[in-house]
């Protein structure tokens, strides 16, 4: 009887069979006055109750995603002769940063109804539920920002970038920009076979300023007059001490 | 070193930034400008956001004013009494200026605005600059006396009229009001003290003697751009403390070796290269705006 029951619960999970054993080379992320950029080493294991199934091998995805916020894509055009901003379409939700790095081309480890299902892939991530009227491009604006931020780094596929050991042990690294926004970093991990996700893991790392950038940022926006008032003393006292200093010396 | 700006939110490099300070500092020093209608497009350059660097630049002036004025005020050269009716015009347009500075902020022209201003009015005052000192280089090399200024004009004929002792002068309060009110908008918007606009004005407009323009001057910008920062930080939140620190002590040095270098070369070269510098930064900044940018879309944070 036992023996049945635990067969039957293979069957009802299958998922089960091959499990993520994650470990990260750190799970927070520390923005110091000298932060610039960071790398992150994301390493693990699939355990599994059962030999390696036949047929295609098992890939690993890797993604990083940082807090989502709705931003405002606008487009330039020539107006007097000057180039003016015009139209502006809203991004429901878009990370402020977003890294996928794959064991083999994107393509051939994820079909398109996973990619759909668990938002994968960048433009996947990329929320935007509809433009406003009499903008009929509305797609030229989410590859836009796109575009932008793979330039400047901010978002990253990494194809190829996932090694992947006897179908067991994989690792990767993603290098976090300069130009970082804080929150919760979420971390997931897919195991996909023939295009299918089999498993998938999910953690968080923290990023925080701390410290001096803490303190200061909290106070900006929680105590914005002392905040105010504490940079005039300070240009106030450097505008006085900077006189001083010369008189004194007499240069 | 890299240094990150807690509220610009990016990394830079420290010393760039000192740099900066200090190579604005000196050509301010020598010049007699506060530097910030070169320093705010620089910061551009480097890539702080705009409103960012105005805000910053804004508290980097009130630094680099007061250890000025200090000096002013040894040698009696500050108009106390001008200083303060172009101040009460220079706060009202500094409120004037961040209420039109926050609509267009929402309307994603924020940065047209900016750039247009510096464009028109460093067009404008480094080809009137160019131009006046390679009259006076030409007048020089002829030998001919410099022309004098007509004391009477329009402005005369105004009412309200006040007796302003240290400028020796008797005029309307109307012409420095609103003097003070255009430069405290162009203060909010452009994030610069507006000296390279009121010291102009201040000669050529109200007729005050040159030895007492600069002090007057930077007496006023302190309580503007005080004012300024203090309206960018509680309502726009964008003013950068670590920024504002690394610029303002390569500022404040600079401008007490630039003002060592001034004293030792001739006016009209002085003034020449000023405006070679000031159409230099115009130029950088209007071929931005004509010539069609290599990416037409720009992304803001938040929704409408």
């Amino acid at each position: 009887m036992l023996r049945w029951f635990i067969v039957f619960l293979m069957f009802a999970f299958p998922a089960a069979a091959e499990e993520v054993v994650l470990g990260l080379s750190k799970d927070e992320v520390a923005i110091t006055t000298s932060f610039n950029g960071s790398d992150i080493l994301i390493f693990g294991a699939v355990k599994r109750d059962k030999p390696i199934p036949d047929g295609d091998p098992l890939e690993v995805i890797v993604t990083i995603s940082g807090p989502s916020e709705p931003v405002t894509v606008r487009r330039k055009e020539k107006r007097l002769g000057i180039w003016v901003n015009i139209d502006s379409v809203e991004i429901d939700r878009a990370p402020s940063f977003y890294a996928v790095a794959t064991s083999a081309p994107l393509r051939d480890v994820l079909n398109d109804v996973e990619d759909l299902r668990y938002k994968i892939s960048v433009p996947r991530a990329i929320r935007s539920v509809g433009a406003p009227m009499g903008i009929k491009d509305a797609a030229a604006f989410t590859q836009a920002i796109i575009r932008i931020r793979t330039n400047s780094d901010t978002y990253q596929l990494l194809e190829n970038q996932v090694t992947v050991d006897a179908q067991t042990l994989f690792q990767t690294s993603v290098q976090l920009p300069a130009a970082l926004t804080e929150g919760d970093y979420i971390t997931r991990i897919f195991l996909t076979r023939s295009g299918k996700v089999v498993s998938s893991y999910e953690t968080s790392i923290d990023v925080r300023k701390v410290g001096l950038e803490r303190w200061l940022f909290t106070m900006s926006r929680e105590n914005a007059m002392l905040y105010g008032l504490m940079s005039l003393a300070i240009a106030i006292a450097a505008g006085w001490g900077a006189s001083a200093i010369f008189r004194i010396f007499r240069f | 070193m890299q240094i990150y700006l807690p509220i610009a939110e990016i990394s830079v490099n420290a010393f760039l930034l000192l740099g900066l300070g200090g190579i604005v500092g000196i050509l301010s020093g020598m010049f007699g400008v506060g530097g910030g209608f070169l320093m705010t497009p620089l910061l551009f350059f480097i890539g702080i956001p705009p409103a960012v660097a105005v805000a910053t630049e804004a508290n980097q002036i009130v630094a680099s004013s007061f250890s000025g004025v200090l000096a002013h005020f040894k040698r009696k050269t500050v108009d106390l009494k001008m200083g303060t009716v172009l101040l009460i015009g220079g706060l009202v347009g500094a409120a004037l200026g961040v209420v039109v500075f926050n609509y267009l902020k929402a309307q994603g022209q924020v940065d047209l605005l900016v750039k247009l201003c510096y464009v028109i009015f460093l067009g404008v005052i480094g080809g009137l600059m160019f131009i006046e000192s390679l009259n006076a280089i030409r007048k020089t090399a002829k030998g001919g006396k410099p022309s004098t200024r007509k004391k009477h004009n329009w402005i005369h004929g105004l009412p309200f009229k006040m007796r302003f002792r240290v400028s020796g002068l008797y005029i309307s309060v109307i012409p420095p009001l609103i003097v003070g009110v255009l430069v405290g908008i162009l203060a909010a918007i452009m994030g610069v003290g507006g000296g390279f606009i009121m010291v102009p004005a201040m000669i050529y407009l109200l007729g005050m003697p040159t030895k007492v323009v600069v002090g007057t001057s930077l007496f006023q910008i302190i309580f503007v751009t005080a004012f300024t920062t203090m309206l960018h930080a509680t309502t726009n939140f964008t003013v950068d403390i670590v920024l504002a620190v690394l610029l303002l002590v390569g500022g404040v040095f600079g401008a007490q070796i630039g003002a060592r270098i001034g004293v030792k070369m001739k006016a009209e070269q002085l003034r020449i290269w000023l405006a070679i510098m000031v159409l230099a930064v115009c130029g950088k900044l209007a071929l931005d705006l004509l010539i069609m940018p290599t990416e037409l879309y720009s992304i803001a944070a938040g929704g409408h």
